[in-house]
């Protein structure tokens, strides 16, 4: 690029992180929210509140496997209810994590610096939340072991052809590969909060878990190397992922469903959710935690533009399934189209089209963009729509199938909303204890966004 | 063969210019069992010092292929040989389907061999290092940045490579024991 054109296009962006910082000051601020800085009552209210609502959950997880997913308001024809669709919005919040952390590292968007640590972490917590749903939905879930291929007395195992198979494994080695990358980048800034823990059993833990990283040049050459391919591997991972989930509906022959649109759709709307669900955390901690120097306008102006991007690939694609549903010919497809416009759920299909398409092009206006109060509500609203969407997909294809005689409607019970809301807590119970025991950026990558961490060559 | 005493000689530096400078010189006046460390990876440091390639690729390449053949021959041979079951007709050995499985298999073991490679090629886990007992080493995990001789150098000498170390306008130079 033309140098004098880079200047002054980097002269309008905000930077990614304020000037004026040092590696010592950089490292002082991060590190002080989890050595030094005391829990404050906020804290503990969020906290509390967090908790009670996953106590709820195992309430009503515990309910569940006493009576059976009979309290459910699933039923033939509706046989995938809630569980279904708040597996697959958990699952696709977690690929933002992803992204940010794999994908941009290989475009080397160095601005991801500041937020991949907490995106990474809310990866993790997202795909556990998800990962409750489809164990506790099989009906018997003390053997839900059987998805897996073990050796066993009968003898039998797992039916390979089955995108459900193909789903367990997607799923289990997404949650595996996060959860090493996430440590991996952990470890040097794990040996920062060794070194200036004061307490003996805080320096003792995070020695361990520091695994006597001293930083050696060597070592960081390996490091880097592995941090690299693990972002190459974990790029086409995380588009598999929710490829894999879409597969769950696309190889299956119910109207709504039989679409080759799904794979790419569903990844942009996992991104979609995810930007939206990062913005929605990012907001509040740079707030009250005074982090605006390093989570800055411009992480929330490109997040904002992932956003618009990727919504613009979601409505693309809600455009493709009714243009299909006329090309195609095909009756049932057609009548599914109607039936979500005018049909029992035409009111959550009139709010998906609002909260995923009309509302977001908000973000096309720089000033809202720019605000943290819009662009938290449009975060909001994503969410919303993106959980209707996976609604309208499970519940409205279901609902009206080939034969009028096996039509029926879905009601969610109190179970049902109350295993939902309890994910929910249980995802921010994750969040507040991860923000308060690790350092929520990271350390060592903030510190090479530092103008004095330029070497040059002789 | 009794064990010296002295582990090496530390100099610490202030800045990471600073510190691959001194690596270069060091590196130059052939020393060559010497090692650097800093509070983030800086780009060219290990290949001053004359580390220019590592072998983590390789591991996680054959990671990745052990884990795409585990992961295909596992499904044809339990879907095929062990108890070929028919299912919607599909003949027992339905390579197409059980691509999305390897796939996943290759992810698996290659990111689980990048980090375990990673980790045993460093010699990590390793509570117990000699650098760790000189106290300033705290600061090489915040701001500040330590180049080390090793006494097993064999151009090592006590007097001499300290004066050396001077030379290269350290902020403080520490012996390290062993």
């Amino acid at each position: 690029m033309d140098e004098q054109y880079k200047t002054t296009v980097d002269a309008q962006r905000a930077p990614v992180i304020e000037p004026g910082y040092t590696f010592g000051t950089v490292t002082e601020k991060i590190s002080a929210i989890v050595l030094t800085r005391p829990a404050s009552n906020g804290w503990f209210l969020g906290f509390g509140v967090a908790f009670m609502l996953t106590m709820m959950l195992l309430f009503a997880i515990g309910y569940l496997f006493l009576k059976g997913i009979g309290i459910w308001g699933v039923t033939i024809p509706i046989g995938w209810g809630f569980a279904i669709v708040n597996f697959v919005w958990w699952i696709g919040i977690g690929h933002a994590g992803t992204l940010i952390s794999a994908i941009l590292l290989l475009l080397r968007q160095s601005w991801r610096n500041s937020i991949n640590r907490f995106a990474e972490a809310m990866t993790l917590f997202a795909v556990a939340s998800a990962g409750i749903f489809p164990a506790i939905h099989v009906g018997r879930p003390w053997l839900a072991y059987w998805l897996f291929p073990y050796p066993n007395t009968m003898r039998v195992w797992p039916q390979f052809r089955s995108p459900l198979m193909w789903d367990v494994f997607a799923v289990s080695t997404y949650a595996t590969i996060s959860a090493l990358f996430w440590f991996i980048g952990l470890v040097p800034d794990l040996a920062t909060l060794r070194d200036r823990a004061t307490h003996p059993a805080a320096r003792l833990i995070y020695g361990a878990l520091s695994l006597g990283w001293r930083g050696s040049a060597r070592h960081w050459h390996r490091y880097e190397t592995a941090y690299l391919l693990l972002a190459g591997l974990a790029t086409p991972l995380v588009l598999s992922v929710h490829t894999v989930v879409s597969f769950d509906f696309a190889v299956g022959i119910v109207p709504g469903w039989h679409t080759t649109i799904f794979p790419p759709y569903f990844v942009a709307g996992a991104i979609y959710s995810g930007f939206a669900m990062v913005l929605m955390l990012a907001i509040p901690i740079r707030k009250i935690y005074g982090l605006e120097d390093f989570i800055t306008e411009r992480h929330l102006q490109n997040s904002a533009k992932v956003m618009l991007a990727t919504g613009l690939i979601v409505a693309y694609g809600y455009g493709i399934e009714a243009f299909m549903g006329w090309y195609s010919g095909d009756r049932y497809d057609a009548f599914t189209i109607w039936n979500r416009l005018h049909g029992p759920y035409a009111v959550a299909y009139w709010s998906l089209l609002s909260c995923n398409i009309f509302i977001p092009q908000l973000l096309w206006v720089r000033k809202l963009r720019t605000s943290p109060v819009a662009l938290f509500l449009v975060s909001f609203v994503i969410l919303v729509g993106m959980w209707l969407e996976r609604f309208i997909i499970v519940v409205v294809s279901l609902h009206r199938d080939f034969l009028t005689s096996s039509w029926g409607m879905y009601y969610p019970t109190r179970w049902d909303w109350m295993t939902y809301i309890g994910t929910i807590g249980m995802f921010l119970a994750a969040m507040f204890l991860f923000l308060r025991l690790l350092p929520a950026i990271s350390i060592f990558e903030m510190r090479t966004l530092l103008p004095e961490a330029e070497v040059k060559a002789e | 063969m009794k064990r010296d005493p002295v582990y090496g000689i530390m100099a610490e530096f202030a800045s990471a210019q600073a510190l691959v400078d001194a690596a270069k010189r060091t590196h130059e006046a052939g020393y060559q069992r010497i090692d650097a460390y800093s509070p983030f990876p800086i780009e060219g440091l290990a290949e001053e010092m004359g580390f220019h390639r590592n072998s983590v690729p390789l591991v996680v390449l054959i990671g990745g292929i052990v884990g795409g053949l585990t992961g295909y021959l596992m499904q044809y041979w339990m879907s095929a040989v062990d108890y070929p079951l028919n299912i919607g007709g599909k003949p027992p050995h339905s390579w197409p389907a059980f691509i999305v499985i390897t796939f996943e298999m290759t992810i698996l073991f290659a990111g689980v061999s990048a980090v375990l490679g990673m980790l045993a090629l460093n010699g990590l886990p390793m509570p117990y290092h000699p650098v760790f007992n000189v106290p300033r080493f705290a600061l090489a995990s915040k701001d500040r940045f330590f180049l080390i001789v090793f006494s097993s150098d064999p151009k090592y000498d006590p007097a001499g490579t300290r004066n050396f170390m001077e030379g290269l306008a350290p902020r403080s130079i520490s012996e390290v024991p062993s």
